[in-house]
């Protein structure tokens, strides 16, 4: 299949969505300027990506303003999770092993789905690379290797193997290694100055397998999945600090992540059922050398463990009508060697009920979700078991003759609950808390156009959007700065438009071009109104988002010569919720450049080597503030499948 | 159609989209102070938004963040987590914990004289001709993984640190009498396990000659000019309530304890004006006070702010009292991440006006040429 052709299947799942979708392919993953899954979300509108800075910086996204605990990141459909504290450092799913990357705000399209699918408000989904054996061959091997700025060094290799015809099996596995090191430039009206970035180095292995396998009327898969990491985590940058006394004296953090998860798919006339399992195992070492404490220097361990099970169901009970019901199960335990803390567990049980009808011109699609959480401490008061039901309605309509322009619109109202960290973080309790909840509106339309000239085709989704965070959980400090307790205090209002405009050209015949163009306004207004009680800073954006942003991409390929330009804006934003100039920080943009090309190796190998050019015009930044961002930098990558 | 709608939209945002502001280097401020209040705003952590106003009680003419207008070509300005401002003689000592110093002015101009380094710098007092610093890390000597902290002596004319020795853990508030040195030890990174002393060095010999038992995390050291040190617990937010003690100089011990809840105080002959803010997980809220109390007359106990306007302060962060006029002034830090306001009341306790200040107003000291 040609590019376009590739794009018009994709753009057409992606018109007809009653909800908003953005898709990152294959093609596009490994042409961008991406190391990780994080690097690429900065390619989707509306996402805001949190990034402290360098490779093991924490990366996390907030899409749509929501704030990040409201986005449930999906490995090959099931919750990626942290009941510590919700949130998925993205910066640690390296691409190398993505096929897709999907992004939902609302519902997702497929009814056939856990219960935990329908319970947040966006959500990204990930896709495990799945092999494909074409012309009788039956292994495949693909070796890589990445390095440049940062003192990188990063091979990654791949082994997949068609056992026999019902079962594939794939190993893929990496090491990652960088100083970290990297000069940046602090500016104000009266001074520039150059520091250098330290204790930023990181030291990463993953390894992971898959199974597939093909039953009667089905498909099963088993994924086993391990990280270790250990990485220095650098400070804000502070005034009379800019040159660390001794690198080894900053924080650090270890992680180690083990899952195995396994999902079955099984098809009848009309009904169809997924069942799916999965087993984590987290933990998390973090110490800091500058607080010493009785015992010595603070050092901290914690231990998380999730079971899921999910069994989802689904009927056809006309060709436009389905129906499906799915129910989930969870358990999520915490320890940690902190002062009083108070051991929690958490069983989560979600039940959904969805229906969709879908004729050639019209989708409804509406589902119910009812949730039920209970917590149990072994030590202090546990909070009252919660339960609520929560709906979502999504429509997409046709109405004209002409096919591809179309209608949508969904409303979703959803909740998240407070996290470990929220409720038990805290030396005082915070137990009363109440789940921070979301209510989303979205109108917007698609349309596409194919042309037979050079333009071969134009995409556009466009939606406009209003959403509230009411009881949004905020850490306040309670009697001194010391000690934090967790509220719900405020109200965010969130106005919205998304634009995302994707185009294909074919010019003299060898070269093909893919345009796309993101654009993202949001005015996210604190609303805070609490009877009684002092708010401060009511009708002001809220921190960290930036009215107006945006991306331009562009994908050039001519015969095995590839080149991808990118540019990535971020308006004007404010680092706290006051909005005045102290607070001020500059917009900032950056331009991205890969040139890349595809040989070929003896028979039916591939190499493919690529070079990345970031940040050209070395602009000094910073998504959040006192964490400088990289100036200029470069990669290097080779691969060679065989 | 549609398409062509949203290309007009999409440049007309374009538009918008601002690029970044080139500015203007400032030139620096020459400011010549005569009489006022200096103010410290500490920032929240991780933000360098330290920031030193200054009101001018003459004019009344409130002048924010003089430190960086004073000083424009200082990186990242007066820094992080400005802790504790004291005055002695025509210098002004800014102590700022994150940023690891101890920036020494003239008070005048608010011009910087010198940067003195001292790794988790707490508070400052002075005596005869030198300044005494606390702070969290370990005397050089010491086992630097050792959890106990230490007292500098900084000599005020070379402005350099001449002495350290060693005291309990996480040493806070610092003040001198009778040639002796008071530090509280909070033990405040070890909630298991807080610590109880005041530590008590001989300034002559600078060695700990004794540790007086007070109660559980201690804060602020102040002494009166008769001899008497104040000393306050904040409790550890469960069991045990914050409190207020006096030690007696001669004897070394505890003379009285008063029972009530105290934050920050601030100490006017005989007169100690104190406030408390106390988290009750019962009502989820804190709860203020705001008494005076005296040294000399034991039952001695009344609200200084008489109109009801300490209703409007969310967040009682700092207390200073000026000594000629009575007039009464706190802060408020109201939510920590926000511009705070500093409160005028004359002396019996009515509001007169009130300023917005930096991020979390906390220190003051009163500046007369």
């Amino acid at each position: 299949m040609d590019t376009v052709t590739v794009s018009s299947l994709k753009n057409s799942l992606v018109l007809r969505s009653t909800t908003p979708l953005q898709l990152l392919s294959k093609k596009q993953l490994q042409q961008l300027n991406s190391l990780s899954v994080a690097d690429a979300t900065r390619f989707l509108s509306g996402v805001q990506l949190k990034d402290y800075g360098g490779i093991g910086g924490l990366k996390t996204i907030n899409i749509r303003s929501m704030g990040s605990n409201q986005t449930q990141i999906f490995l090959d459909g099931i919750a990626i999770g942290n009941a510590q504290n919700g949130q998925v450092d993205l910066g640690k799913f390296s691409l190398e092993n993505v096929d897709e990357i999907a992004l939902y705000n609302g519902d997702t399209q497929t009814l056939l789905q856990p219960a935990k699918s329908y319970s947040s408000a966006s959500s990204m989904y990930l896709t495990s690379n799945t092999p494909t054996f074409e012309n009788g061959e039956t292994r495949k091997f693909r070796a890589g290797i990445k390095t440049g700025s940062f003192g990188l060094i990063n091979p990654s290799f791949l082994f997949q193997k068609q056992i026999n015809q019902y079962l594939t099996a794939s190993i893929s596995t990496e090491y990652l290694n960088a100083h970290g090191h990297y000069k940046f430039r602090l500016t104000d009206a009266n001074y520039d100055t150059t520091a250098r970035r330290e204790n930023a180095d990181i030291d990463a292995f993953r390894i992971e397998s898959i199974l597939n396998g093909k039953i009667k009327g089905g498909a099963w898969q088993t994924h086993l999945y391990f990280y270790h990491s250990g990485r220095g985590l650098p400070d804000a940058v502070i005034e009379n600090r800019l040159k660390p006394t001794s690198p080894e004296l900053g924080q650090r953090q270890k992680d180690r992540n083990i899952f195995i998860q396994s999902s079955l798919t099984k098809q009848f006339s009309r009904y169809s059922y997924t069942l799916k399992l999965k087993y984590a195992n987290d933990y998390v070492f973090y110490s800091n050398p500058n607080i010493i404490k009785l015992e010595g220097p603070l050092k901290n361990n914690y231990h998380q463990q999730e079971g899921y099970a999910s069994f989802a169901n689904q009927y056809l009970i006309t060709p436009e009508w389905t129906v499906a019901l799915s129910s989930d199960w969870q358990w999520n335990k915490l320890n940690a060697d902190l002062y009083n803390f108070s051991y929690p567990t958490r069983f989560t049980t979600l039940v959904s009920a969805a229906t969709k009808y879908q004729t050639e011109r019209f989708t409804l699609q509406s589902s119910l979700l009812a949730t039920f959480v209970q917590d149990k401490t072994k030590y202090y008061q546990s909070p009252d078991d919660k339960h609520e039901i929560t709906p979502a309605v999504s429509l997409s309509w046709q109405p004209f003759e002409y096919p591809t322009f179309r209608i949508r619109s969904f409303y979703k109202n959803i909740f998240r609950m407070p996290t470990f960290n929220d409720l038990y973080y805290t030396e005082i309790g915070s137990t009363l808390l109440d789940p921070e909840y979301t209510e989303q509106f979205d109108f917007g339309f698609t349309y596409a156009k194919t042309y037979h000239s050079a333009l071969k085709f134009v995409s556009l989704q466009t939606d406009a959007y209003y959403n509230i965070v009411k009881n949004k959980i905020i850490a306040t400090p309670a009697s001194n700065q010391f000690r934090w307790t967790m509220y719900n205090l405020d109200r965010v209002q969130i106005k919205g438009v998304d634009v995302v405009i994707r185009s294909g050209w074919n010019v003299a015949n060898c070269l093909n071009l893919d345009v796309g163009i993101n654009y993202t306004f949001q005015e996210a207004l604190n609303a805070t109104t609490i009877n009684g009680k002092m708010t401060y800073n009511k009708g002001e954006q809220i921190p960290y988002i930036p009215r107006h942003s945006g991306s331009f991409i562009l994908q050039a390929n001519i015969n095995s010569l590839f080149l991808n330009y990118s540019f990535i804006y971020t308006g004007e934003r404010y680092s706290q919720a006051e909005n005045i100039t102290a607070n001020y920080l500059q917009p900032w943009y950056t331009h991205d450049l890969s040139i890349g090309k595809d040989f070929s190796l003896l028979k039916q190998g591939k190499m493919r080597v690529m070079t990345e050019l970031n940040n050209l015009l070395n602009q000094p930044y910073e998504v959040v503030r006192n964490f400088p961002m990289p100036g200029r930098n470069y990669r290097l990558r080779a691969t060679i499948d065989f | 159609m549609a398409l062509r709608l949203v290309i007009i939209l999409l440049l007309y945002s374009i538009a918008f989209l601002g690029c970044r502001k080139s500015l203007e280097p400032q030139p620096e401020e020459g400011f010549n102070f005569i009489n006022g209040l200096y103010l410290l705003n500490e920032g929240n952590m991780s933000m360098n938004k330290a920031s030193l106003d200054f009101y001018d009680l003459s004019t009344g003419i409130y002048e924010r963040d003089v430190y960086k207008r004073a000083n424009p070509d200082v990186v990242l300005s007066l820094g992080d987590v400005g802790n504790d401002i004291q005055l002695y003689g025509s210098k002004l000592y800014i102590v700022v914990n994150a940023s690891n110093k101890i920036e020494v002015l003239d008070a005048r101009t608010a011009k910087r004289i010198k940067k003195i380094d001292l790794i988790n710098c707490r508070y400052i007092t002075f005596y005869n001709g030198k300044a005494y610093v606390s702070s969290y890390n370990a005397n050089i000597g010491v086992d630097p993984a050792s959890p106990n902290g230490k007292v500098v002596e900084i000599d005020t004319a070379s402005l350099s640190i001449s002495r350290t020795t060693s005291v309990g853990r996480q040493p806070d508030g610092v003040a001198a009498a009778n040639n002796k040195l008071y530090v509280a030890n909070s033990g405040g990174y070890n909630p298991n396990a807080y610590e109880r002393t005041v530590s008590v060095i001989d300034l002559k010999s600078f060695n700990e000659i004794k540790r007086i038992d007070v109660e559980i995390n201690l804060h602020r050291v102040k002494a009166d000019n008769k001899g008497n040190v104040f000393v306050n617990s904040r409790g550890d937010g469960h069991n045990t309530h914050s409190n207020f003690f006096m030690i007696d100089s001669q004897k070394d011990e505890v003379v009285r304890k008063f029972n009530a809840p105290v934050s920050n105080f601030w100490i006017d002959d005989e007169h100690i004006y104190t406030y408390a803010s106390e988290w009750s997980n019962i009502n989820r809220e804190n709860s203020f006070v705001y008494n005076q109390f005296s040294s000399s007359d034991l039952g001695f106990e009344k609200k200084y702010i008489t109109d009801g306007s300490e209703k409007s302060i969310h967040m009682p962060y700092g207390i200073a009292v000026n000594q000629q006029t009575k007039d009464i002034f706190i802060t408020d830090a109201k939510n920590y991440v926000t511009s705070g306001t500093l409160h005028h009341y004359n002396a019996s306790g009515k509001l007169l006006r009130s300023f917005t200040t930096g991020d979390i107003p906390g220190h003051m000291v009163f500046y007369k040429q």
